[in-house]
């Protein structure tokens, strides 16, 4: 309750929650608002927003209703970047925690592999893999997944360094549990909250490297996304400029919210960091 | 010296990174359907096996995946970065063609983000919870949730098409024949929306992080020294809250230089500029992975010198570190 009350105490925390309350209700309601295929053809091309009811964000250069692309495509993006993100934290915690546990060699041979996928710019690192493995909505999600867990493996390593040499540990190995629950049972529980709120900032760069991605189409086409659709829109952008500027807002108001919200819980579970 | 030492020393470590980078990409480029021979021979419009054997066996790409890791490795070495079949020449040349526009982009968006992020986060620093703290920090979040692509393209929209005030492409005007200071200026004017989409991105990070350093120096107790001995407000916060403040945006300046190479790739697609990161972007449509292996060979090591140059300017800023 005292953690609530920290997190609503703070505006920007409340007004990244109502906007990632905003962004699930359009993904949530994309089915029941817009039934049709997002990708079909709806009406007359180029039509700008307002000017038929019908669609009252318009139609992009090939005829499709770009309200119902935004709503199904929030659908996408959060489903892209809860994947990825998901994949992106286990596969750090993992390096991270039989790094810190074990130490040694052991923990060289992993911090080695995580600085090379350090040194590698992600994006540049994200095209390889996409022009090896092919674009669909599978592999990009594993593709993003991959160039995203650095960050966590370190964070979960410096967590267990600090943690592998306390009492309960001793404790837990006089009891003579063996190395894999000492690991996730004991000590991951204790490691995993700086952890998870580093997520929200993981899952604001998923979903912009996703929409890159897709502009540059890149991702799977087959599915309704914010980048490709900003993409389709470059090439009427001198005259129907909004084709590409609304999905942009649809991707800003996202990666905000994820980022406020994360930042929320920060200052939430570490209040004496707050004044920062 | 031993500054020197320290740095190269650190260089030398990064060696082993380097060596996991390529053995990985070597592994990967295993896995991918096709390789050089398939490209070139898709490229000339088919052929018959015999001829496609002999280019294998022409390109070494008969051997053991073992032998061609370390032929690829040996070849690495002496700086041979294979041959691109889409493009006809030595990757390396292409790769060279193209590294003057991305390192132009790259340092001037690095160097407006920097310089930015330092004067805003001092501002902020020091009205801390007031109006123009909050302003800035809201407007560097913005920044930092803001596709780069979609920046560009309004940018775009705004200052070529309605204002008709810059340029919505391109490196400099093609055939337009200018020379010395005329095509610097040339070039800037074409560079101007690019680097200033490329640096906003950067701009909130290195803006935070300027904010918190100063906030935090400044409860130091020498910073109480210097006030109660009588300095100015302004001396204290140049002289002795800055240079210490600047540590932490130096070290980000090396966790970043990745990113920014990333960055390019979309703000070079966006704005046609010929450099490396539209290269990259081009090699995976035309499935040209020697070349696209190339550039990331390169990237790598980039980043390489730009954490070695970094570790320089920190011992430079902190003498504590060349003296432990």
């Amino acid at each position: 309750m005292d953690f609530l009350r920290r997190y609503l105490a703070s505006p920007p925390a409340v007004i990244g929650l109502v906007l990632l309350a905003l962004v699930l209700a359009m993904a949530a309601s994309a089915d029941l608002l817009f039934p049709r295929d997002p990708l079909g053809l709806a009406g007359r091309p180029l039509q700008w927003p307002l000017a038929n009811p019908r669609f009252w964000l318009g139609t992009d250069n090939m005829g499709r209703d770009i309200a119902a692309q935004v709503f199904h495509g929030a659908r996408i993006s959060l489903l892209i970047a809860l994947v990825s993100t998901a994949l992106a934290i286990v596969i750090g915690v993992v390096v991270g925690a039989v790094a810190g546990f074990y130490g040694g060699i052991v923990d060289d041979v992993l911090m080695r592999v995580t600085e090379a996928f350090q040194i590698l710019p992600n994006f540049l690192l994200l095209l390889v893999l996409v022009a090896v493995f092919g674009s669909t909505l599978t592999t990009v999600t594993i593709a993003i997944g991959i160039v995203s867990w650095p960050a966590s493996a370190r964070l979960t390593r410096a967590e267990f360094l600090s943690l592998r040499n306390r009492d309960f540990v001793a404790a837990c190995r006089g009891l003579g549990m063996g190395d894999a629950r000492l690991i996730f049972a004991e000590i991951l529980p204790n490691a995993l909250p700086p952890v998870i709120v580093y997520a929200g900032v993981i899952m604001a760069v998923a979903i912009l490297l996703e929409s890159a991605l897709a502009f540059l189409s890149l991702s799977d086409p087959n599915v309704p996304s914010w980048g490709n659709l900003i993409g389709a829109g470059r090439s009427v952008l001198r005259t129907q400029w909004y084709v590409s500027a609304i999905p942009g807002v649809a991707i800003l108001v996202t990666v905000l919210a994820v980022s406020l919200v994360g930042q929320g819980l920060n200052d939430a579970l570490n209040p004496r960091l707050r004044r920062r | 010296m031993r500054i020197l030492g320290l740095a190269l020393r650190r260089l030398a470590a990064s060696l082993p990174t380097l060596l996991i980078i390529l053995v990985g990409l070597f592994l990967l480029l295993q896995l991918a359907p096709g390789d050089t021979v398939d490209a070139l021979v898709a490229q000339i419009g088919g052929g018959d096996p015999a001829m496609i054997d002999e280019l294998r066996r022409f390109y070494g790409l008969d051997a053991s995946a073992a032998v061609q890791l370390g032929n690829y490795l040996w070849r690495l070495v002496r700086l041979d970065l294979g041959f691109s079949a889409i493009y006809g020449k030595p990757v390396a040349t292409v790769i060279i063609e193209r590294l003057p526009a991305t390192l132009l982009l790259m340092s001037s968006s690095l160097a407006l983000a920097f310089a930015a992020g330092m004067a805003l986060g001092i501002v902020a620093a020091q009205r801390v919870n007031r109006w123009p703290d909050t302003l800035i920090s809201t407007l560097g979040l913005i920044f930092y949730a803001t596709p780069s692509f979609w920046f560009g393209l309004m940018g775009i929209v705004i200052f070529s098409i309605h204002l008709g005030w810059l340029p919505p492409g391109g490196f400099e005007e093609i055939g337009a024949g200018h020379a010395g200071l005329r095509r610097a200026v040339d070039i800037f004017w074409h560079l101007l929306l690019p680097t200033l989409t490329l640096a906003l991105i950067f701009l909130a990070t290195y803006l935070r992080i300027m904010r918190a350093a100063m906030l935090e120096v400044m409860t130091l107790d020498f910073v109480r020294t210097a006030r109660a001995k009588g300095l100015a407000p302004t001396a204290i916060t140049v002289r002795h809250v800055m240079r210490n403040a600047l540590l932490p945006m130096i070290t980000l300046v090396g966790l970043q230089a990745g990113t920014i190479l990333g960055g390019s790739v979309v703000v070079e697609s966006v704005f046609a500029l010929p450099g490396l990161g539209r290269l990259a972007y081009e090699s995976v449509v035309q499935r040209d992975l020697n070349t696209l292996l190339g550039i990331v060979f390169v990237s790598a090591v980039l980043v390489i010198v730009v954490n070695f140059l970094v570790d320089l300017a920190y011992a430079r800023l902190d003498p504590r570190v060349g003296a432990g």
